[in-house]
């Protein structure tokens, strides 16, 4: 029998994890789990996650971690990493505590060119607690407060996170978009933002384009058009920034 | 850690150098904070003396994050501190209660200021229950309110002591006079006085490899049943239950025999102190009580003070509207002691307040 390889730095006692069928959650997990085992940054890695989903996460991984509020886990990550800067912190979120209640400690650690790596996965809506509209939603997409579809008359167009925080940070940061449906190039962006932290350049930031067949009420082959052509129209994937020589990609 | 001072010295200083002072004394190693009055030159001081000891600071972009920020440097095994004032000290609940949740032993300078809501940014005695009891939570924190620059300095450096060796987020409640005002006081260093200071220690970020020598570390402050929550609440607060007669501290003056017994925290018991002095040398037995550990309370303290004082009135002075009545009637329900009030809401309190008060009730 051949058994799936499981990074050794996930916490196997909280397997198998509590994401729901079809998310995912646990690819980019996994792409973040055979990093960290690849950097060999296990002992001296801080794992914090957020409120949402993100949440299910807080024992993901044989690393020390904290589970903070919604939208604060930033600031958390932040704190430590100025008191302790020989850690390795990892921000992990969604797309409403990143862009929504947690959006001016996004914005102004991005400015301030904090040396912490966060991870924030857009799976355009809030699903931890039903599918409520988020800011990343797309226009017209349905979701329980957007029962006829996103208005962006009414509530504005999807918050394009990487974008806007390229354009906010300085020399030194590492922002990139993947998606869960390209896993290899995912890694590599994942990687990038843990080595832009290891050589201490600045802020890292990874969108992961996600899926959500719970609250998108999708069947699988619906789930995967919905992230490979509706999102990704949206939400174009590849590096925005990087400070890294071109042969570490 | 480079010493900071080397010999006690007397000093002439507003209360926020004094806070900068003790903070650097008792071995704080960083400061997060987020600018609002009446508590700005607490950062100020910092930010100028930080630097030359090693130090750290951040202005962080809100008091949300300052008080997150500050969250994850103790998790990291840091001494850390804020600073905060009225609207801000309503933002840091958040924090706080998050703090309160994992038993992050935090330390926050609270310079209270007049409220509701932006209020003044001069003075009040109105931010007494959200500090107690501000959160979704069961006010499972450590208060002290202070009354002299004096008081301020060694509650700080007691403050971060008690902080780490209980891990319940912990308090000194000034307030805008005792901020802004210059009075003398002695600054020393803790260890020279034979007060040793705690250790601090991380509770993520630990030596060690994973899977080898140690287990990782996985804090979290939500629960999937309710049993999980009531097990960490009630052991919680059975914790705090038993730590609380080591924790609290309280003042009284001529409790032996009394016909009335004033009751009053922080700066207006200076009022109090004078009061009590000019009514006994008109012939009216006054006493004084004061509680400077607002959470946990001494309640059996002023029950024993009632008790003993043969009292049959108390008056309660604060420059709140009932703030410290409430926290008072709670501690010491039962009592039939007549209690009546003082309240002055964002204004000072001076003992002819008080003497004009007491006389009205006789």
């Amino acid at each position: 029998m051949i058994t799936p390889a499981t990074p050794k730095s996930w916490y196997l006692p909280s397997k198998p994890h509590k994401f729901c069928p079809g998310c995912g959650h646990g690819i980019t997990l996994k792409a973040l789990g055979e990093v960290i085992d690849e950097l060999e940054i296990q002992d001296k890695t801080i794992f914090g996650c957020d409120i949402g989903c993100s949440l299910l996460s807080w024992d993901f991984f044989a690393c020390d971690s904290t589970q903070t509020h919604h939208g604060r886990t930033t600031p958390v990550m932040v704190g430590i990493k100025r008191a302790r800067p020989e850690l390795i912190t990892i921000g992990y979120m969604g797309d409403g505590g990143g862009y929504s209640i947690g959006s001016q400690h996004l914005l102004n650690s991005a400015v301030r060119n904090e040396k912490v790596t966060l991870i924030l996965v857009n799976n355009t809506n809030y699903g931890m607690t039903g599918g409520q509209m988020a800011p990343t939603t797309l226009p017209g997409q349905k979701t329980e407060t957007t029962p006829y579809g996103r208005d962006p008359e009414l509530t504005g167009y999807p918050t394009k996170g990487p974008e806007f925080l390229a354009e906010l940070t300085s020399d030194g940061a590492y922002i990139a978009r993947g998606t869960v449906a390209k896993y290899k190039q995912l890694k590599r962006f994942i990687k990038n933002a843990l080595l832009n932290q290891i050589e201490g350049n600045g802020f890292s930031f990874v969108e992961v384009l996600s899926t959500c067949p719970t609250n998108w009420r999708t069947n699988a082959q619906q789930t995967w058009h919905f992230l490979e052509e509706e999102m990704e129209k949206e939400f174009p994937v590849g590096e925005l920034k990087s400070p890294l020589g071109k042969g570490d990609k | 850690m480079q010493k900071v001072i080397s010999e006690t010295k007397k000093a002439f200083m507003t209360g926020n150098e004094t806070a900068a002072w003790a903070a650097l004394a008792a071995g704080a190693e960083v400061m997060y904070g987020y600018p609002i009055t009446p508590q700005n030159e607490i950062m100020h001081y910092w930010t100028r003396l930080a630097p030359k000891y090693d130090r750290k600071f951040l202005q962080t972009e809100d008091e949300l994050s300052a008080g997150f920020t500050t969250s994850g440097a103790v998790q990291a095994g840091v001494k850390a501190f804020t600073a905060t004032a009225g609207p801000g000290n309503v933002l840091m609940q958040e924090p706080f209660g998050m703090a309160e949740a994992m038993r992050l032993p935090l330390l926050a300078i609270i310079q209270q200021r007049g409220g509701p809501s932006s209020g003044t940014v001069i003075y009040s005695q109105q931010e007494v229950t959200l500090t107690t009891y501000g959160g979704n939570g069961e006010g499972h924190r450590i208060v002290y309110s202070t009354a002299t620059h004096q008081e301020l300095y060694d509650y700080i450096i007691k403050g971060f002591n008690t902080a780490w060796k209980y891990r319940f987020p912990t308090f000194v409640l000034g307030d805008g006079y005792q901020a802004k005002m210059r009075e003398p006081l002695e600054i020393y260093d803790p260890e020279e006085r034979g007060i040793e200071m705690v250790k601090t220690y991380p509770l993520i970020g630990r030596e060690g490899h994973i899977g080898e020598n140690r287990e990782p570390q996985h804090l979290c402050n939500i629960y999937s049943l309710e049993e999980e929550l009531y097990d960490v609440v009630m052991k919680t607060s059975a914790e705090y239950e038993k730590i609380s007669p080591e924790i609290v501290e309280y003042d009284e003056n001529l409790c032996q025999d009394a016909d009335v017994l004033i009751v009053t925290h922080g700066v207006v018991s200076r009022a109090a102190d004078d009061a009590v002095k000019a009514l006994r040398a008109q012939g009216i037995k006054a006493s004084y009580f004061r509680p400077i550990t607002l959470r946990p309370f001494p309640a059996k303290q002023l029950r024993e003070a009632i008790a003993k004082s043969g009292a049959k009135k108390m008056l309660i002075a604060e420059s709140a509207y009932g703030q410290l009545d409430r926290l008072t009637k709670q501690e010491i329900y039962g009592e039939t002691i007549v209690i009546d009030h003082l309240f002055m809401p964002g204004v000072g309190i001076v003992d002819h307040d008080i003497i004009t008060k007491v006389k009205s009730m006789l």
